[in-house]
């Protein structure tokens, strides 16, 4: 190749891509905005995403675009979304937001499904300042994480705030002389398990409790029956397990096998999902577990019917409906900002009042502290007990058998 | 006591997952990385029936296990069978095999995540039942009656029957038994189905106890990979005692030591073997 078809050869390669960008400059300019989203559909989070991610993210997009899209400055705007699996592997979430951000060139990104995802996924969601709107994300480490990352938002609460909302409840019962001060205490071996279990310790112990069995299990353990028959042993009255869906479904189960006669009987990830309900009908009558809502409100009642409506199926009894608010706070400051302009975004997320389907939600050094932590299955539906600034909590029952 | 029968139904639950295994590449020479992904299809398919119509996993059971062999048949004739004819060595079909139906692995998992991606939950015999003083499920019971009822048969018709016999010979020489006029194409396709139709029939007797979902099949391949080399490759009494043990020794961990070291005991174990018996507890040392 001489010098001068190496020039008009790279002349014409300039010509190709400057038109190439031209093209993607008429694209970007068009109609529609485009939101990505990285969370699993494979892989051991699956389960839990497709009951409380992708279906709250299927029905804010056909809602918004159903009445005409979102309203900028030039125009009202459909969504067009890029969705992609990570498998439920960190590296591949992160890939694929990397993807988002430089190839799709995404103007949003919703956040990410799990505590270690949103986490581990953080700096990429600040380095191409994209707001993230962490929910399914409960952490000690919200104040030290928001200071790093400005762009980063948490609304589900903090694992201390999840223990202490269960303790108060387990103070309570004991104070009224309902439950004796011994705990039977199990959690998954899993970063999730074993932090909530390292904050119930002292926790528990400092409200006068004694943990008379305390032991974790390896996450997909078949056989959980070891478990509750060493729980059973003991005589606590109350049994609580830092679980996650699986084990849930299966310490829930050789509960009821093994009769496990205990006044209060925790759950933590899945308590709250309708296929929980679905499995066992009225054997968990008073069951506890981890978040909860307000079935009663207009504004739930009206979500709740409108997603068996498009999904065409129930969301769960907690992260569904804080899902379902973060979506309608990043749509309410686009709008209010009114072009796809990311800082502005993030700023206005900061200093304004969101009306949800939780009530208003706002922001105090990027977290809000307005959640369920404690729920309880009553007459089929898991009522929220405690809350940190919701209203509508109902009185915590008592284990009566598993009949 | 409580230990020993707890210990004997989790080993019938791995039993289940093993023994599929150990006929497909025990016999077939397919190393089966979607062995796990059977497993679960077997489990779907028994939620689908039990919440649809509400049908018996038992039934459902019945009409998994010939399906199953169906398909495995015919994955075994269409995918597999080609890379048997070309492989030039039992290497290379290794590599092959394994590459193979790690695809067809992720395949399965995107077909089943599409037609229910969440929890495959639900309450089938979910009761207790006494055995000897010891409190026990009765689905836990049933699946480890079940696979006790298949071990039996099985090994009843490998050593008592022809083509038995003619499954044996070609799991200890492929050549040799070529020779004495052994279909060994015939005979792999037939462990192999047979493996696939066993471990979907486990799916759906533990899909009635363990809360399974579609991309959860490699725990269960992994597992059965473990007992099969446990137990020595293409030995099933080996893989039907493996089972069993890692089942009592996990359960006596559990009980007496700690549940969060039972995955330990089970890899010491199998370290254990693999340092003193490499070949298995059964399996025949290679001349």
């Amino acid at each position: 190749m001489n010098r001068r078809t190496l020039l008009s050869r790279t002349t014409a390669g300039l010509t190709t891509l400057a038109a190439a960008s031209l093209l993607s400059f008429t694209a970007l300019a068009a109609d529609t905005i485009r939101i990505g989203t990285v969370a699993p559909k494979t892989g051991p989070l699956a389960g839990g995403a497709l009951v409380s991610q992708w279906p709250n993210v299927d029905l804010w997009i056909q809602e918004v675009n159903e009445r005409g899209g979102l309203k900028l400055k030039d125009g009202q705007k459909k969504i067009e979304l890029v969705a992609y699996d990570d498998k439920t592997n960190p590296t591949e979430h992160i890939k694929a937001v990397q993807r988002l951000a430089t190839q799709d060139k995404v103007d949003f990104i919703i956040a990410p499904y799990g505590t270690g995802f949103n986490i581990a996924a953080a700096p990429i969601y600040a380095k191409y300042d994209y707001p993230q709107i962490a929910v399914t994300s409960v952490t000690d480490q919200i104040g030290e994480l928001t200071e790093r990352y400005p762009s980063l938002f948490f609304t589900l609460g903090s694992t201390t705030a999840f223990v202490e909302g269960l303790r108060d409840v387990l103070v309570k019962l004991k104070d009224e002389g309902k439950i004796n001060n011994k705990i039977a205490m199990v959690n998954v071996a899993d970063a999730f398990g074993i932090e909530l279990a390292e904050v119930a310790r002292p926790t528990f112990e400092a409200a006068g409790f004694e943990l008379v069995y305390d032991k974790s299990y390896p996450l997909g353990t078949p056989d959980l029956s070891p478990i509750v028959k060493g729980a059973k042993a003991t005589d606590a009255d109350s049994f609580v397990a830092w679980s996650y869906p699986p084990d849930t479904f299966g310490l829930t189960e050789q509960a009821v096998i093994e009769d496990l006669n205990v006044k209060v009987f925790y759950t933590a990830v899945a308590t709250a999902f309708p296929a929980y309900g679905g499995k066992f009908g009225a054997q968990i009558e008073n069951v506890l577990g981890a978040g909860g809502v307000n079935p009663d409100t207009p504004e739930m009642q009206a979500y709740r019917t409108k997603h068996e409506e498009v999904t065409g199926k129930a969301p769960d009894y907690w992260a569904s409906a804080n899902t379902y608010a973060s979506l309608q706070i990043l749509e309410t400051a686009i709008e209010a900002v009114g072009e796809v302009n990311r800082e502005a975004v993030t700023d206005y997320i900061k200093t304004h009042t969101f009306d949800t389907i939780m009530g208003p939600i706002s922001f105090e050094n990027q977290n809000s502290n307005r959640f369920w932590t404690v729920g309880q299955w009553q007459g089929g539906v898991f009522r929220g007990v405690v809350s940190s600034n919701i209203d509508g909590a109902v009185d915590v029952k008592l284990k009566d058998g598993w009949k | 006591m409580d230990i020993l029968i707890s210990g004997l139904l989790l080993g019938g639950t791995y039993a289940l997952v093993a023994m599929g295994l150990n006929l497909q590449y025990g016999v077939a020479r397919i190393m089966n990385l979607a062995n796990g992904e059977t497993l679960v299809l077997g489990a779907l398919a028994a939620f689908l029936a039990f919440t649809a119509i509400s049908l018996s996993p038992l039934v459902t059971m019945l009409v998994v296990a010939p399906l199953s062999f169906a398909a495995n048949w015919v994955a075994y004739r269409l995918l597999l069978r080609p890379l048997v004819k070309r492989a030039k060595s039992p290497g290379q079909l290794e590599v092959d095999s394994i590459l193979a139906t790690f695809g067809i692995s992720f395949a399965l998992v995107g077909l089943m995540v599409s037609i229910h991606g969440e929890y495959y939950t639900y309450s089938f015999l979910a009761r207790p039942i006494e055995i000897l003083g010891t409190t026990v499920a009765e689905n836990r019971l049933v699946a480890a009656l079940v696979a006790a009822g298949i071990g039996a048969a099985l090994v009843g018709w490998l050593n008592f029957t022809r083509t038995g016999t003619a499954v044996r010979a070609v799991s200890v020489d492929r050549q040799a038994a070529q020779l004495v006029g052994i279909n060994v194409a015939r005979v792999s396709a037939l462990a192999f189905a047979l493996g696939g139709a066993v471990t979907a029939t486990g799916g759906t007797l533990i899909s009635t106890f363990i809360t399974l979902d579609g991309s959860m099949g490699v725990i269960f391949t992994m597992k059965a990979l473990i007992i099969v080399i446990m137990g020595g490759v293409g030995d099933l009494r080996g893989s039907i005692i493996a089972a069993i043990v890692l089942g009592l020794v996990e359960t006596a961990v559990a009980s007496l030591i700690d549940p969060g070291l039972t995955l330990v005991s089970a890899y010491v174990i199998f370290l254990g073997i693999l340092l003193f018996r490499p070949q298995g507890l059964f399996g025949k040392r290679n001349a």
